[in-house]
């Protein structure tokens, strides 16, 4: 995906106003940016937060600042510069955060980001983006220099079956239709499911959606039939329940009289066994794996 | 009382700069006191700069950013001092619904850029408004005025290796010394006087000027060093003029009484 990303970056060298700053971070992925924007591609240093000033200072005065690190260094270390530098004046910096969630696997802890997006969407006009597809891009990275809101954008790996096209990016897709219920995935997490979905005949199947904007937009008419029509609900993400997209789901079905008996919320955990792996085995920890999410679909599972 | 010794104070020109100190700081006194709020030892010791700051040294080219954001009377007396901010305006100081937070507020007075008062964002900021006007070939400089104590924050040290890192020519640090921090003396609490050693040391051209000495600001700001930024520190007395609040802790935090404000204001007119 940060290929994918980095090349559609460098379809916008062209634009004057655009800086990129990196806290030392992007080897062997974000050169031919560096070498396509030269001296507006800033290695800010190991300095998050001073590197989320100067990006708030060059968006005062005009410029589409983009700042890139991993996750967890994006969101977290210069939390009160988001909050104060760039939030509370609406600037629209784009802040990246690679490796999202379990994404730098058995790097531990430290690397992990399994609270990012809900820590962040506290931030009053924050968008967070969480792509699931390399394709997204092409039409996420212009939209992104037209917005005037702060954005966070959580890059993963794509996932989905090499030769499978996605449809293009939108905050809610379906991806596969289905008679068991509905799952819904947020970013990359509903590409690795999609192809265990299509596996199951369409009575055993849910309704695949993936969701890929937060603030949680209303929910498309479609998406509210499934549910309305099929009464087992999964809402499954790599992030921790407290500030989850699942949450903001349920707030909003709720408001719409349409909570169900049948509904589960798989969400990171944290650390259940105190080990540490790579992502998969993080995700399998959680339930998060395919046949985990599957499984409550089967005619005798208990939600 | 203390409006009728405010207008007493007849500053045929506003280069007189002693009488245009006197009434700024008269006036701060005013609304502090009519708001009953304090930090007025911070903004005592920063309003000459900012004087000199808004009267003679920026341009419609420049752009300032006060990071140490405790400072807002001074900054809200001193934009008042150019007639960017009105009487009524400053009455508004405090109170509930107004633009004149305690802090300087994100939005509402065209001439404060940012919100301030966490400290430690100021540098990193004004090196963006920095970088961008290199960007753009547009002159002028981003104009930082930070507090001593602020220096304990390790962002500002990232700021600066930053700045200096990246050549910026077109931004000026100036650190209002006053020695006095939150809960202790600077060298009591986290000790790294002298200060303008470590901004020599990490390479920046740095001077050091009397802090309520406005011509020596004025003078301070004509360098310009080949590469950046440019470093002031400027030597300040925290409550400076009041003898009272002068060089103590607690004039950082109280309001005054009305004998305390009747005091001051004896003091600062006859001075």
């Amino acid at each position: 995906m940060r290929q994918a990303f980095c090349d559609s970056m460098v379809r916008e060298q062209s634009r004057e106003d655009f800086v990129f700053l990196t806290g030392d971070l992007g080897f062997k992925a974000l050169e031919p940016l560096r070498e396509a924007i030269h001296d507006r591609f800033i290695n800010a240093g190991v300095a998050e937060q001073n590197m989320v000033s100067v990006a708030a200072g060059l968006a005062r005065q005009g410029f589409r600042a983009w700042t890139y690190s991993i996750a967890p260094f994006m969101f977290a270390r210069p939390f009160e510069q988001i909050r104060n530098d760039v939030c509370l004046h609406r600037l629209p910096v784009i802040m990246v955060g690679n490796g999202g969630g379990y994404g730098y696997g058995v790097m531990g802890a430290t690397h992990h980001a399994i609270e990012d997006y809900g820590v962040l969407l506290t931030l009053n006009g924050l968008d967070a983006l969480i792509p699931a597809f390399d394709s997204d891009f092409t039409t996420l990275i212009p939209s992104l220099f037209t917005t005037q809101r702060p954005t966070y954008l959580r890059l993963g790996l794509e996932e989905k079956p090499k030769d499978w096209t996605a449809p293009p990016f939108a905050p809610w897709r379906k991806l596969v239709s289905g008679q068991a219920g509905t799952l819904i995935a947020v970013g990359p997490i509903a590409g690795s499911v999609w192809a265990s979905c299509m596996e199951r005949p369409e009575e055993t199947r849910p309704n695949l959606w993936c969701l890929s904007q937060l603030p949680v937009a209303d929910l498309p008419e479609e998406l509210w039939r499934d549910i309305s029509q099929t009464p087992r609900l999964v809402i499954a993400e790599e992030h921790v329940a407290t500030g989850s997209a699942g949450s903001a789901i349920a707030l909003k079905l709720a408001r719409m009289g349409g909570v169900t008996s049948q509904f589960r919320h798989v969400t990171a955990l944290g650390y259940p066994s105190g080990l540490y792996g790579s992502q998969k085995f993080h995700r399998a920890e959680c339930g998060l794996a395919p046949a985990s999410l599957l499984a409550a679909f089967d005619d005798k599972a208990a939600l | 009382m203390s409006g009728s010794r405010l207008e007493a104070v007849d500053c045929p020109s506003v280069a007189d700069l002693a009488c245009r100190s006197r009434k700024a700081k008269l006036r701060l006194l005013q609304m502090h006191f009519e708001s009953g709020v304090g930090h007025l030892g911070g903004n005592l010791s920063s309003l000459d700069l900012l004087l000199a700051i808004y009267h003679d040294i920026l341009t419609s080219d420049d752009q300032f950013v006060l990071s140490k954001g405790h400072s807002a009377g001074a900054l809200y007396v001193a934009l008042w001092s150019v007639g960017r901010l009105t009487d009524d305006d400053l009455k508004q100081f405090h109170r509930d619904g107004t633009r004149m937070s305690a802090h300087p507020p994100a939005q509402g007075i065209e001439d404060v850029l940012f919100a301030t008062g966490s400290l430690g964002h100021g540098v990193g900021l004004a090196a963006g408004l920095a970088m961008g006007r290199r960007f753009q070939r547009r002159p002028g400089r981003a104009i930082c005025l930070t507090s001593d104590g602020e220096w304990n924050e390790g962002s500002m040290w990232e700021a600066l290796i930053f700045a200096k890192h990246q050549d910026l020519n077109n931004q000026v640090i100036i650190v209002d010394e006053n020695g006095l921090q939150g809960f202790g003396s600077t060298t009591e609490v986290a000790n790294i006087a002298p200060l303008a050693d470590k901004f020599r040391a990490f390479g920046c051209t740095t001077l050091q000027i009397n802090g309520h000495d406005q011509m020596a600001l004025i003078e301070a700001m004509e360098t310009r060093p080949e590469e950046g930024p440019l470093v002031i520190v400027a030597k300040t007395i925290k409550g400076s003029g009041v003898s009272f609040m002068e060089n103590r802790m607690e004039w950082h935090y109280l309001p005054m009484t009305a004998a305390q404000y009747e005091s001051a204001c004896v003091e600062v007119a006859n001075t």
